[in-house]
């Protein structure tokens, strides 16, 4: 099997993160940088696919310089070679244009299955899985939580609102993970050490011949707005503290 | 010129979601400032039935895309209609629900339209004759508005955060032909598996209990059951229990969770860590209950309880209770 994992580097969950004072983006200085951990469970899938059917993975990513220490962390749990579209044009990429990017790398690649993390904890959007399949004329399975590769197809189950569907798509396509997917493997030291020598394939955006005008911008960043202080409801019995709250809930917020 | 503030409705065996009447409501808003029409896609089969109830919250114009190919709803079939009818009308914004399937689509449309999309608003209003979405981003971390420079301009909107308002329109429906081309659609719905717990989704529920590490294990969960029963509401878990196999992943509030927005969110035995917080700090009222009263959930909180959750919580349930009946 042929198969593509696409991964993001973003700020690690535990990272503060600090508006500009400008408005026009967050402080990038003290973040630790970690794989986006809905692309992990991408990479995992796809180590397993390739464990149980040969063939190879091959990781993409879109990002700066920086964003090589992620693909190297891929390398290192297994997969065999990497992408790295680079290029300060693409800083303030939005979706289309990250996908644009990976599309145009990925083109023309033998591929059956193409991973992407259902989203990306930084900007959120859960758009780059979704457009990247329809770059490439592709079936998208969106939200995944255990796949079963049937040689020309594959069988998922996607979790949506108060039920779960199992859906069959023909290959290629993209398949999003979703949490529950996997438990994602850590890097062995021998991986890590073999992973330095795996080839890289460094492209910019003059090579993928893309446009890279972002079509949604961010205008503005700012801080979450402040919720005004809280009350501590005090006293010794906590029989009467729930009282209290129960009657705030009533009568103050109307909640209940 | 693109004009117009459309929606795509979203509907679910033959009934519309009440996130179809949320949208309908902020485009009526949004179509009233800039001078304009409202219209809905509908898709679906045998669903034209549908359009009167759309009118009832402000649109125009209902256009449905009725074929036994649109359903149940696969991704290709669906984004194929729904670019269709908008090439051929040209609407100037575009909106959508954050929920499973409507963000599956939009970003679908957002690829074959070759437009922006900003995901999962909590604000949209018109600046400049543009639309400008508020969007949390980091989890909610911060904030960013997001402006489109092509059209449509898309945004998909967070379910339970913008009101349902009435807005009686008399809805024309018009029906058009969704062109799908069967050889097209790669993918097949084989079972729909139902939660058969009668429980609303996490994202969809107006109160929900949450419990974290301080729960002590799994059993601990019921008393959280018997409260969130007493309020209609669910049950969530932080990343901490549900790693702990104490929850079902789908219980998991936060920023590899899920992002909610009750208009109740008691929180008990959660510490609140940022990653936790970012879940649920658009919650209208938070509670939290914690017997650590440095716990970072405090700052958060609207009503805060130092205390034992397992001598709190049964007690709310009880006050709750009388408070009901």
């Amino acid at each position: 099997m042929n198969i593509i994992a696409c991964v993001k580097q973003v700020p690690d969950t535990e990272a503060q993160i600090k508006v500009k004072a400008d408005g026009s983006g967050i402080e990038e200085g003290q973040i630790k940088w970690v794989m986006n951990p809905y692309d992990e469970y991408g990479v995992e899938e796809a180590l397993r696919l390739k464990e149980k059917n040969g063939g190879d993975v091959t990781i993409v990513s879109v990002g700066p310089a920086r964003a090589m220490e992620t693909i190297r962390t891929a390398l290192a749990m297994g997969a065999d070679k990497g992408i790295h579209v680079c290029d300060p044009a693409l800083d303030n990429a939005d979706a289309y244009v990250t996908a644009a990017a990976l599309a145009a790398a990925i083109k023309g690649m033998p591929c059956d299955v193409i991973f992407c993390g259902q989203r990306a904890i930084d900007d959120d959007s859960g758009q780059v899985g979704s457009i990247l399949a329809e770059l490439l004329g592709i079936p998208q399975l969106t939200l995944v939580t255990k796949l079963e590769y049937a040689g020309s197809s594959v069988k998922v189950i996607r979790p949506i609102e108060g039920a779960q569907l199992l859906v069959e798509t023909a290959l290629p396509c993209v398949v999003t993970a979703q949490k529950g997917l996997n438990e994602p493997r850590y890097a062995s030291l021998p991986g890590i050490m073999k992973a330095k020598k795996k080839p890289v394939d460094v492209k910019n955006v003059a090579a993928l011949g893309i446009a890279v005008e972002a079509k949604a911008k961010v205008a503005k960043t700012t801080p979450p707005p402040a919720r005004p202080p809280g009350k501590i409801i005090c006293g010794d019995d906590p029989a009467q503290k729930a009282v209290e709250v129960a009657r705030l809930l009533r009568e103050e917020a109307k909640v209940i | 010129m693109a004009q117009g503030v459309w929606i795509v409705a979203e509907q679910r065996d033959g009934a519309l979601r009440k996130i179809s009447f949320e949208l309908a409501s902020t485009a009526r808003k949004l179509a009233d400032q800039l001078g304009t029409e409202v219209g809905a896609i509908l898709l679906g089969s045998g669903i034209e039935g549908l359009a009167a109830q759309l009118g009832k919250y402000g649109v125009d114009k209902v256009y449905v895309g009725d074929s036994p190919a649109l359903e149940p709803y696969v991704t290709e079939a669906h984004a194929m209609a729904a670019a269709k009818i908008i090439k051929e009308n040209d609407p100037a914004i575009l909106l959508l629900g954050a929920s499973v399937q409507g963000k599956d689509l939009a970003s679908r449309l957002a690829g074959k339209l070759a437009t922006g999309l900003a995901t999962d608003c909590i604000d949209v209003k018109i600046a400049d004759g543009k639309l400008l979405a508020v969007r949390p981003m980091y989890a909610g971390k911060c904030f960013g508005e997001i402006v489109t420079s092509t059209n449509p301009q898309m945004a998909s909107l967070r379910p339970n955060v913008f009101p349902a308002v009435e807005n009686a329109k008399e809805a024309q429906s018009i029906k058009f032909d969704p062109a799908i081309d069967a050889a097209q659609i790669k993918s097949k719905v084989l079972e729909v598996q139902k939660d058969t717990s009668g429980k609303v989704d996490l994202t969809e529920s107006n109160v929900i209990v949450s419990g974290g590490r301080g729960m002590k294990g799994p059993e601990g969960y019921a008393i959280l059951e018997e409260l969130a029963d007493v309020l209609k509401g669910c049950v969530g878990a932080s990343r901490a229990a549900v790693d702990a196999g104490w929850r079902p992943q789908k219980d998991q509030v936060g920023q590899t969770g899920k992002v909610v927005s009750p208009n109740l969110y008691i929180a008990c035995g959660i510490s609140g860590a940022i990653q936790h917080l970012a879940g649920m700090s658009s919650s209208k009222y938070i509670v939290a209950i914690n017997k650590d009263a440095e716990a970072p959930i405090f700052a958060k909180a609207d009503y805060g309880v130092v205390d034992d959750l397992f001598k709190v919580v049964p007690e709310l349930t009880n006050a709750c209770k009388k408070l009901l009946a």
